[in-house]
């Protein structure tokens, strides 16, 4: 029987995104934002966009994939995939469920996107009034319980008690990402850089472990990528970046309700990294560059922690400003277009986007003969990706 | 078991919805009662409601009066009001409460304690009903403080 895997089958070919927007500030519609990220990543790849025929999204996107292939004049949609699961869980999954449509034959040329306005619809960060709460939400809002950041805050709580982490280990990550998106044209916190002393004067928005600069911001906007086979992305006109590994789901009863997973102090990570290392035959060691999504600082901790490149013994070393810079000294360069916290929070897909220039070469920030890049997508949720992408020479 | 007329939150936030599943939950705490899924089939406790045991896939879902008591198996304290009827009304505690006696199911609730109390992990708890009798329909929520504190 032959290898059942992605590694090496299929490749990146173009990616696209949309000016980055402050939530409300879009002068665009967020379905002509899915368009115009789409049509970028065609141009990016040199297809025409009616040769796509697939469309995969996550975190229920409001822009359907048949609306999107009858917009575009797309031919044939052979491939139409909702990842289940809200907000960036899914986005190393919607970019996997691509590379699986195309490798098996399903589809030739499947666009993975993220389209996001969220002036123009709800808000995360703002509980809906009125009706009664339903489900979990039951057990949890009549509390105030009603955030992401509270739904996460108590694993958090508990694994840095746990293992004496202290918030400054938070501190760095938020600085690396608002480092270096001050190179990045299109963030949206470029100008606005961040210090220790502004991080320590901003205000709680949970504590123990979330101060302002801790949780992402809510932006307007929209990323894409597309995925075709690996020998036609021989031909297209950028280096190819091959998947190596991809993986998602979640561990145990992760998803178990009212906060009754059995290893609650978890990313959700525990079972999903090491079928992604499996698949990637490579480990974390091997990385040049990793992208870890921040919904919340205390998550990026738990990712780094259960992908094995943060050890919670040593996080209070590992995790300071220098190690995750580029062009320093440090060993773990990360979020180097800066993140979800201060590039823009495209749940994740502007990461894709710019682990795809790290090894094409073209990052801002560019980390040198990056040949192995880690895409760990949003933590704590279920089910949780991840995605390792690679040049030839990692193949 | 205690009685409170003091609410930790003020008006204006969701009401549960007090539905099929979680019925007999509801009930109890009206009464006083912390009452929780016990499966029939292997006798293990779980919760939230389920419509069938995680464990041994019985349909055959009782439920039990466990001893309200705890211990803080982990905590928050949101700043941020994110519902309007929160502003002027935070910090407030949040904290998630095992209970070892109950096959170590945890439960969410607010901690009775000063907005600057320290929270200690592993804390003895016992809980508090809240009534909202007010309410249409009424509804009693269920609230930990300290024990000894």
């Amino acid at each position: 029987m032959s290898e059942r895997t992605l590694r090496g089958k299929v490749a990146i070919a173009g990616v696209g995104e949309t000016t980055y927007y402050r939530h409300g500030q879009s002068p665009d519609a967020e379905f002509k934002l899915a368009l115009q990220a789409i049509l970028a990543a065609c141009r990016d790849a040199g297809i025409d966009p009616r040769e796509v025929d697939g469309f995969a999204s996550y975190g229920d996107d409001r822009s359907d994939g048949p609306r999107l292939a009858a917009s575009l004049g797309i031919r044939e949609l052979r491939f139409s995939n909702m990842h289940w699961g809200g907000g960036g869980g899914g986005v190393a999954a919607a970019v996997a469920n691509a590379g699986a449509a195309v490798h098996s034959g399903m589809a030739n040329c499947v666009i993975a996107f993220r389209s996001l306005a969220q002036g123009q619809f709800a808000r995360y960060g703002r509980s809906r009034t009125g009706a009664a709460a339903v489900g979990d939400d039951a057990f949890l809002a009549p509390y105030g319980l009603m955030s992401p950041a509270q739904r996460f805050a108590m694993k958090i709580t508990r694994f840095m008690t746990d293992h004496g982490i202290r918030h400054e280990a938070l501190r760095a990550i938020a600085m690396a990402s608002y480092h270096h998106a001050q190179n990045n044209p299109n963030a949206v916190m470029r100008g606005r850089p961040l210090t220790e002393e502004k991080y320590d004067a901003s205000r709680w928005i949970i504590e123990p472990f979330h101060r302002l600069f801790d949780c992402c911001q809510e932006n307007d906007g929209a990323g894409a990528v597309l995925v075709v086979p690996a020998d036609r992305a021989k031909d297209l006109p950028h280096k190819p970046v091959y998947l190596l590994g991809a993986a998602q789901g979640g561990h145990h009863r992760s998803a178990a309700p009212v906060h009754n997973a059995p290893d609650y102090a978890s990313a959700h990570f525990k079972t999903v990294a090491k079928n992604l290392w499996e698949m990637a035959r490579l480990g974390p060691q091997d990385c040049d560059v990793v992208q870890a999504y921040e919904n919340f600082t205390g998550g990026v901790l738990l990712s780094l922690v259960e992908h094995g490149f943060v050890d919670p013994a040593r996080a209070n070393e590992q995790l300071v400003l220098e190690n995750l810079l580029v062009g320093g000294t440090g060993t773990m360069p990360m979020n180097t277009s800066g993140g979800n916290l201060a590039e823009c929070y495209m749940h994740g897909l502007e990461m894709v986007n710019e682990a795809v220039r790290q090894l094409r070469g073209t990052a801002i920030n560019q980390v040198a003969g990056a040949n192995v890049v880690a895409v760990l997508g949003g933590p704590m949720v279920t089910p949780v990706s991840s995605l390792v992408v690679g040049t030839e020479a990692a193949l | 078991m205690s009685t409170t007329t003091n609410r930790v939150l003020p008006e204006g936030l969701p009401a549960p919805s007090q539905d099929g599943l979680a019925r007999p939950y509801w009930d109890g705490t009206r009464q006083g009662r912390l009452v929780i899924q016990k499966c029939r089939g292997c006798g293990r406790h779980q919760w939230g409601p389920e419509w069938v045991c995680h464990r041994c896939h019985s349909f055959d879902l009782g439920w039990e009066e466990v001893a309200p008591r705890g211990r803080i198996w982990s905590w928050q304290r949101p700043h941020h009001p994110v519902h309007p009827a929160l502003n002027g009304h935070t910090p407030y505690t949040i904290v998630l409460v095992e209970l070892p006696h109950a096959d170590g199911v945890r439960m969410v609730g607010n901690l009775i304690c000063a907005p600057d109390a320290p929270v200690t992990i592993g804390a003895e708890v016992e809980a508090v009903f809240e009534p909202h009798d007010e309410a249409d329909p009424p509804y009693t929520l269920v609230q930990w403080r300290v024990r000894g504190g």
